[in-house]
C-alpha cells in the first residue's frame, strides 16, 4: 500500500511537476529534428533552452491561474480586519502566513502598508506581511518543488516565513514608529465592505493574471533561462566553482549580494539557480540568490521609501539580508539533510 | 453618474480606464472619469490595492480589471 502511494507520488513529481516527458520530447526534437546530441554543447544548450523555457512558461499560466483563484478569497482589505485585533508575535506570524496568500504587487505596497498602518496594526506585523509576500508564496511553492523537490521547497517554505516572522518582530521590538513618514499616520482607517466575487468573477481575474505575470515576466524568463544555459553548458564548471562554489566562503555573500539589486521574477531567477545548482553549487547559495532577488526588490523599496524615513527603510533591508545569508549558509552546512 | 478610476498609473488601471469608456459607450451613457492618482484620495475609500472602480462614490471593484461587461451591471 506505502509502495503504491510512493510510486503516485513519485509520478506526479517527475511527470506533472519536473515535466519529465516534456524533456524526453524535446530531446527527440534536438537529436532527431536538429541532428544534435544533447551531451555535446550546442544540443544540450539548445535542449535546455526549450525544455525550461516551455516548462517555466506552463507552470506559471496553471499555478498562477490557481492561486490567483484561491488568493481572490483573501484581498488585503480582508487581512487587514483579520490582523486588526491581534497583537504580539501572534501577529507576525499570521501576517507572514497571510502575506502568502495575498495577491501582491510592488504597486500595493504603499496602500497596503498605509492601509494597514491607519487601522492600528503593529509596524511589525505590517513588516511581517511585506517580507513574506514577495518571498514566499503558493506558486514559488509548486515550482520549486517542480525544479528541486519537495523537501527544499518545504524549507525553503518554513525558512522564508521564519524570517518574516523574526523580521517583523525585531522591527516592533526596536519600536521604530518614529521613522514611518507623517502623512501615513494622518490617514484615517476606512473600513471597506469586502465584495464577494462570484464564481465567474473569480476565473475572469484568474486568466487577467495570468495574462498580468505573462506581459511582465516573460522577457526576464528568456533572460534567465538564457543565462541558465549559459551556466548549464558554456562555462566551465571550475569558473563557477571558484566563485560561487563550496570552496569559497564568501559564496553566500556574494550571491546575496548579486541578487539584491536585481529585479527579477522568481520565474526567471529558476533557470539560473538550476543550472548552478546543477553545476555543483551549494544549494544554500542558490537559495539566498533566489531570495535577495525576490525579496528586495527595488521597485518595491522605491515605494517603501515613500511611506518610510531612510532610517527605517535601511533597517528593513539589513535585516532581510542579513537574514538570508545566514539562511544560505544554514542551508549549505544542512544541504546532505534536503538533497 | 459620477465615475471614478482609482490607480497610480500602471497598465492596470489604464485598462480599467479603457474598458470603463467602452462599457460606457455600448451603454449609450454619457459620463465622466475621474482618475484619482493620488494615495490619500485613494486611501479615503478604503480600497488597498489598485485598480478600483468607484461610481456614485460608492467602491464597486477592487483589486483587478474586470471586463467592460462585468461593469455594465454597475452603471
Amino acid at each position: 500500500m506505502l509502495n503504491i502511494i510512493s510510486q503516485i507520488f513519485s509520478w506526479i513529481n517527475n511527470e506533472i511537476l519536473k515535466m519529465t516527458w516534456l524533456s524526453n520530447l524535446i530531446q527527440g526534437l534536438v537529436e532527431k529534428v536538429f541532428g544534435l546530441s544533447i551531451k555535446e554543447r550546442l544540443g544540450g544548450s539548445i535542449h535546455f533552452f526549450i525544455y525550461d523555457t516551455i516548462k517555466i512558461f506552463i507552470l506559471l499560466s496553471v499555478l498562477i491561474f490557481l492561486i490567483s483563484y484561491i488568493q481572490s478569497y483573501f484581498p488585503p482589505e480582508r487581512t487587514k480586519k483579520i490582523l486588526g485585533n491581534i497583537k504580539g508575535i501572534k501577529g507576525n506570524i499570521l501576517g507572514a502566513l497571510l502575506g502568502t496568500i495575498t495577491p501582491f504587487c510592488s504597486c500595493s505596497s504603499i496602500p497596503i502598508f498605509i492601509g494597514f498602518n491607519s487601522a492600528g496594526l503593529p509596524l511589525g506585523i505590517t513588516f511581517s506581511f511585506l517580507i513574506s509576500s514577495p518571498l514566499v508564496d503558493l506558486a514559488s511553492l509548486l515550482i520549486l518543488m517542480s525544479f528541486f523537490g519537495a523537501k527544499i521547497a518545504i524549507a525553503y517554505v518554513v525558512v522564508g516565513l521564519i524570517l518574516a516572522v523574526i523580521g517583523g518582530t525585531i522591527i516592533d521590538r526596536l519600536h521604530l514608529e518614529k521613522y514611518v513618514e507623517g502623512y501615513v499616520k494622518e490617514i484615517e482607517d476606512v473600513d471597506v465592505e469586502i465584495i464577494e466575487m462570484t464564481r465567474l468573477e473569480r476565473i475572469s481575474y484568474s486568466k487577467e493574471q495570468v495574462k498580468e505575470v505573462f506581459h511582465k515576466v516573460w522577457l526576464y524568463v528568456l533572460i534567465g533561462v538564457g543565462i541558465g544555459a549559459a551556466i548549464h553548458n558554456w562555462i566551465p564548471q571550475s569558473i563557477i566553482e571558484t566563485v560561487v562554489g563550496n570552496d569559497n566562503p564568501f559564496a553566500v555573500l556574494l550571491a546575496t549580494a548579486v541578487g539584491i539589486p536585481m529585479y527579477a521574477d522568481i520565474f526567471g531567477t529558476l533557470p539560473i539557480a538550476e543550472a548552478l545548482f546543477g553545476k555543483g553549487v551549494g544549494i544554500g547559495t542558490v537559495l539566498s540568490f533566489m531570495m535577495a532577488v525576490t525579496a528586495l526588490s527595488l521597485p518595491s523599496l522605491i515605494m517603501l521609501s515613500k511611506v518610510v524615513k531612510p532610517k527605517l527603510l535601511s533597517i528593513f533591508v539589513a535585516i532581510v539580508a542579513t537574514g538570508i545569508v545566514i539562511i544560505g549558509y544554514l542551508f549549505n552546512a544542512f544541504s546532505f539533510l534536503l538533497v | 453618474m459620477k465615475i471614478k478610476v482609482l490607480g497610480s498609473g500602471c497598465s492596470s488601471c489604464k485598462k480599467l480606464e479603457e474598458n470603463t469608456k467602452k462599457a460606457l459607450e455600448e451603454l449609450g451613457i454619457e459620463a465622466t472619469i475621474e482618475k484619482v492618482t493620488d494615495f490619500k484620495q485613494i486611501m479615503a475609500y478604503g480600497a488597498m490595492k489598485t485598480p478600483a472602480l468607484v461610481v456614485d462614490e460608492k467602491v464597486k471593484i477592487m483589486g483587478r480589471v474586470p471586463t467592460a461587461d462585468e461593469i455594465k451591471k454597475h452603471l
